[in-house]
């Protein structure tokens, strides 16, 4: 009796006990394993959908245009005719004429930041170029137009035609009337709103530096600038792309900023700064203006569908070189 | 004579040559600390760029919108030109969205971030880690595009709660990001003090690793909701803007940024001076959030 019961007991209070702990397991851990699964997947499904539903929107576009939608730079309500080349040229043009800028005062505030300042001072400085990152675009678009608009009216450009205006190609870039508004302003804007940003990264990789190779470089009795233009800019050069990479991706998407300045005109030409156009600013400007299921609702949604793939091939250059400088920073 | 010259030569050429070596190194040292210098003086510009401009917007914004700053601003929604309006239907509107936007941002964020740091493994975490970052860097005008063809298409109307859905897209990537990096930095002894306990996988995460990483967590909710107070793009297309006072987040809705957008072309005085206005709120609440998080958040969640 004893001997029976006793192995007869035990198996039934241990499948008791994992029965329970199963249904515990179903109610806790698998639900919650599902729970987190379905976040990622939907994370993951709704850039898919953001990416269908822009190709499936430009679908008329693309049909009706064919290729030469991508090469064509008529943009003409009118005829109803579209091309996406002049945006594309506005975006990549601001964009460049933003980082060209942004760039050299990003490296020099991130060297400052990391290697020259005092540590208070530059956690004080520091977290204020931070906040002008976090300055809303649309502040970014009224300061703009109500500050830097007249200053390139009145004194940039005007000064500019007066110095340049004859030479043979530089005279080219600063014709046009003095509206102030532009490709110039709008890469202007783009500088202020970008660079913030690339220090920020650039401030990460410069402080990520082993401190062994700073040193032995000021032992040696290199300046603070040489240890920076021989040791850790080397050592970081590849971040540092990706660090402007990625700042070309953000200057490209931008809105509202560009959109007070850019002075909506879907024109292709050599002056920097007569009115232009980038992919962003045309959306936001136009669509307002786009009937439903028209033909330039879908030139727009093609033009987010190319927007979308410039900063998907930014984000990928930037994810290629920021991964591969912290592999060999791990290393 | 000559042995007095050889001599003199012999003596004098050690004493020429110090100088004359220490003459060639103080070019180069001089060379060296004038690039050092040059450096340091260009580096010191480059910062204050930055500052002038934060200085300019700043004070730009204090200069042109305090002049407008009254009770009526919060007491009365915007109206037509010249019957003194206010920015109150905004204000609320913004607040509205940005809620709607952080209670389906936030904890879908969350649970994101979860998946990437404790169950993800393998080319779904590796894609959904890119696809985030890849959302945090998407033109945000994009999104509005995207919910316009999905909500306000489909159901024929402007809505607040589209707003809202636009913004949620915004803040989703912040969070995911956030929560998994501070998930990261719970201590692995945490973890395994939890399950040497008995505690399940889920309640470990959510009772001691989430309530470790609570602070980080919070910190990326509210620069979430930084992030969304200040968007305009998104909303052009989906809340729209509303000229009256309307909290229904089925209709149109206004919010401060689009007000902003709207009322800074246009000819009237008093809405350009309302744009000004709404501007100097937007800046000044986003600023403190950002404030906020990197003084009062930073020492002690890190």
């Amino acid at each position: 009796m004893d001997v029976t019961s006793g192995p007869a007991g035990s198996p039934t209070t241990h499948n008791a006990r994992s029965d329970a702990g199963a249904r515990r397991g179903l109610d806790g851990d698998a639900v919650f394993r599902v729970l987190v699964t379905g976040a990622g997947v939907t994370v993951l499904a709704l850039l898919g959908a953001i990416i269908l539903v822009m190709l499936f929107g430009g679908v008329q576009a693309f049909s009706t245009f064919g290729p030469a939608f991508l090469v064509s730079n008529v943009w003409n309500p009118v005829s109803n005719h579209y091309g996406a080349l002049a945006p594309v040229f506005g975006t990549l043009v601001t964009s460049v004429i933003g980082l060209l800028i942004a760039v050299p005062l990003a490296f020099g505030a991130a060297f400052w930041l990391t290697q020259l300042a005092p540590a208070r001072v530059s956690a004080v400085i520091g977290m204020a170029v931070q906040l002008l990152a976090a300055v809303p675009s649309i502040i970014f678009g009224m300061w703009g137009f109500f500050v830097v608009r007249p200053l390139m009216a009145h004194y940039v450009q005007p000064n500019l035609r007066h110095t340049i205006g004859h030479v043979p190609v530089l005279g080219a870039l600063v014709q046009g009337a003095p509206f102030g508004t532009g490709l110039m302003t709008g890469g202007i804007i783009l500088a202020v709103m970008v660079m913030p940003f690339v220090t920020a990264v650039m401030r990460d990789v410069f402080s990520s530096i082993p401190p062994v190779l700073k040193e032995s470089a000021f032992g040696l009795g290199a300046t603070r600038w040489e240890v920076m233009r021989q040791v850790i800019l080397p050592w970081s050069r590849r971040a540092v792309v990706g660090a402007v990479v990625l700042g070309m991706g953000r200057a490209m998407g931008e809105t509202m900023a560009v959109t007070f300045v850019i002075g909506n005109a879907n024109r292709i030409g050599w002056s920097l700064f007569a009115p232009g156009n980038t992919i962003a600013s045309l959306i936001a400007l136009e669509f307002p203006e786009s009937a439903a299921g028209s033909l330039k609702l879908s030139s727009l949604m093609a033009l987010g569908a190319i927007l979308m793939a410039l900063s998907f091939l930014a984000l990928c250059a930037s994810r290629l070189m920021l991964g591969v400088s912290s592999r060999q920073a791990r290393r | 004579m000559s042995a007095d010259q050889a001599l003199k030569q012999a003596s004098a050429t050690p004493v020429a040559a110090e100088p004359d070596r220490w003459r060639v190194g103080s070019a180069l040292v001089a060379r060296r600390r004038f690039m050092d210098r040059l450096a340091t003086v260009l580096s010191l510009c480059a910062t204050s760029v930055a500052l002038v401009a934060l200085v300019s917007i700043l004070l730009t914004l204090l200069v042109r919108g305090a002049a407008g700053l009254s009770l009526v601003t919060f007491t009365h929604s915007t109206a037509s030109p010249g019957l003194n309006g206010g920015l109150a239907n905004a204000i609320v509107g913004s607040l509205i969205q940005t809620v709607i936007a952080i209670a389906i941002g936030a904890p879908l964020g969350m649970l994101c971030g979860i998946f990437l740091a404790n169950y993800g493994r393998g080319w779904v975490a590796s894609t959904t880690r890119f696809v985030s970052d890849m959302l945090l860097s998407a033109p945000s005008i994009l999104i509005g595009l995207f919910i316009y063809q999905i909500v306000v298409a489909p159901t024929g109307r402007f809505s607040g709660l589209a707003g809202g859905l636009a913004l949620a897209i915004l803040a989703l990537p912040i969070v995911v990001r956030t929560t998994e990096d501070m998930l990261a930095l719970v201590p692995t002894a945490m973890v395994e003090a939890g399950i040497a306990l008995g505690a399940r996988k889920w309640r470990v995460i959510v009772f001691i690793c989430l309530r470790a990483a609570r602070t980080g967590v919070i910190t990326g909710i509210l620069l979430a909701v930084a992030r969304v107070t200040g968007e305009t793009a998104p909303l052009l297309f989906t809340s729209l803007g509303n000229q009256e006072w309307s909290v229904n987040p089925a209709h149109p809705m206004a919010s401060l940024p689009v007000t902003i957008y709207q009322y800074a072309g246009s000819a009237y005085e008093d809405w350009v001076q309302l744009a000004w206005t709404g501007a100097l709120l937007v800046t000044l609440g986003v600023l403190a959030i950002n404030i906020i998080v990197r003084v009062g958040f930073d020492r002690k969640g890190a």
